[in-house]
């Protein structure tokens, strides 16, 4: 299976390459459209500041790429944010797949951002198939994705929002399934098989 | 709702994993890789692996072996040990390490964790602060313990979680190999003081002293070495102690 994932300003992607080789996948990293475009799976990384991020995509017409997946497309952290409407992370105008707003958690007794592993309420979506519910992922984040239409599964840290997200063939985990044990594992297998 | 984390730590010396008494006194426990695999197969929730040799002729070896690692492991990963520099860390993240942790360095030049934090995110950027008493005053010490400082502890957290750490890896030497229990009251005071995760370490000898450090001590995460190594406490077991108790872990 041909997999990409999409190389930007956004942080360290090896370890979803070793996942990845886990599960039996030699994934490649690049910015290119063609090869983007002509992938069987796109995968969407991203650690770091949203407006930072938007704006390398738009210099590289990357986000024209990314908007014009057809294949299926998983976000990752970062990467579902930058999927939404608008980030308030420095007021950022983001892809706009996902009818969502990101917004920064509040809170006076929570250590922000969240770090670890929390419990995922999921509901049916082949992305999640036999993820029981209320199983635990690992989150590194200080904002969140509001709970949509889109939503497929929610956390709650602060508040409920969103840990993963679909829109047709457009997809999104908060949490970084490359580091999420055998929770992860299974995620990153029903991505390659949707 | 997040969870209490319990994460094994390796010490790494020539490329096998020892353990010691306050620093000192070294012994072998075990090959890194099959030490890294049991740990995350058992579920232990991340790994941290320091480099206590960190020669820089050692260096190669390291990445080698931290590869060697991540290949294998499924769970976060943080390496330490005579990191320096930005290129230092490049060297390790492009070997498969999620994080990375800095304490003598970041002491000696704390413009290090502002540029580290800057060049991959704080996510990325754990301090490791290693403590001591003198005269019934917290400090930091540094050089595994050797070197006193005029730091005060909770000073100088506050100052990396200032400067964008991520994380701070607590290790009270008063404490660290004698199995009597976590420094209870300075963990609270510094996790209660900044707004990032405090790892404790150091002191672990029974499964109440978890449950101790994460309700008295306000700890997001507890390490251990030496009790998980020689099997005096294993992670299931310990895990489910702990749920029985009320604490949140990931089972």
């Amino acid at each position: 299976m041909n997999v990409k994932i999409v190389k930007y300003n956004a942080g360290n992607i090896q370890s979803v390459l070793f996942a990845l080789e886990r599960i039996g996948i030699q994934a490649e990293v690049t910015d290119d459209a063609g090869e983007i475009l002509s992938a069987d799976r796109i995968i969407f990384p991203g650690v770091g500041e949203a407006s930072t991020a938007m704006e390398y995509l738009k210099q590289r017409n990357l986000d024209n790429v990314i908007k014009a997946a057809k294949q299926p497309l998983l976000g990752i952290c970062l990467g579902l944010q930058l999927l939404c409407n608008h980030s308030e992370e420095n007021d950022t105008d983001c892809l706009g797949i996902f009818d969502a707003q990101v917004k920064k958690f509040v809170s006076d007794d929570l250590k922000i951002p969240q770090i670890g592993w929390n419990t995922i309420q999921v509901t049916n979506n082949p992305l999640l198939k036999n993820i029981p519910d209320n199983s635990y992922s690992y989150f590194v984040h200080s904002y969140y994705a509001e709970v949509t239409a889109d939503t497929i599964a929610t956390t709650t840290y602060a508040n409920e929002f969103s840990c993963a997200m679909n829109k047709n063939n457009f997809y999104g985990v908060q949490f970084h399934p490359e580091k999420s044990a055998a929770t992860g594992e299974q995620i990153l297998k029903n991505f390659l098989e949707l | 709702m997040l969870a209490k984390r319990i994460i094994p730590c390796l010490d790494i010396k020539d490329g096998q994993t020892v353990k010691g008494t306050n620093f000192v006194n070294l012994r072998h426990a075990g090959d890194p890789v099959e030490l890294a695999m049991r740990y995350s197969d058992e579920g232990a929730d991340e790994l941290v692996f320091l480099d206590i040799t960190a020669t820089v002729d050692k260096r190669k070896t390291l990445s080698e072996l931290v590869r060697k690692i991540a290949t294998h492991i499924n769970i976060p990963f943080t390496v330490g040990g005579g990191i320096n520099t930005v290129e230092d860390v490049s060297v390790l993240l492009e070997n498969g390490a999620d994080k990375i942790s800095v304490n003598t360095s970041a002491v000696r030049n704390p413009q290090l964790v502002s540029d580290l934090a800057l060049n991959f995110g704080s996510q990325c950027v754990v301090v490791a602060v290693d403590i001591k008493l003198f005269n019934g005053v917290w400090k930091v010490v540094t050089h595994g313990g050797r070197t006193p400082t005029d730091l005060v502890a909770t000073e100088w957290v506050k100052q990396c979680a200032a400067s964008g750490a991520g994380e701070i890896l607590l290790t009270s030497m008063e404490n660290d190999g004698t199995k009597a229990g976590f420094a209870i009251d300075i963990t609270r005071e510094i996790s209660q003081s900044v707004n990032i995760p405090v790892i404790a370490s150091g002191g672990a000898g029974t499964m109440e002293h978890f449950i101790d450090v994460f309700t008295s001590g306000a700890a997001d995460a507890a390490l251990a070495a030496s009790i998980f190594h020689f099997k005096e406490i294993e992670i299931p077991a310990l895990k489910k102690y702990l749920a029985t108790h009320h604490i949140p872990v990931r089972l």
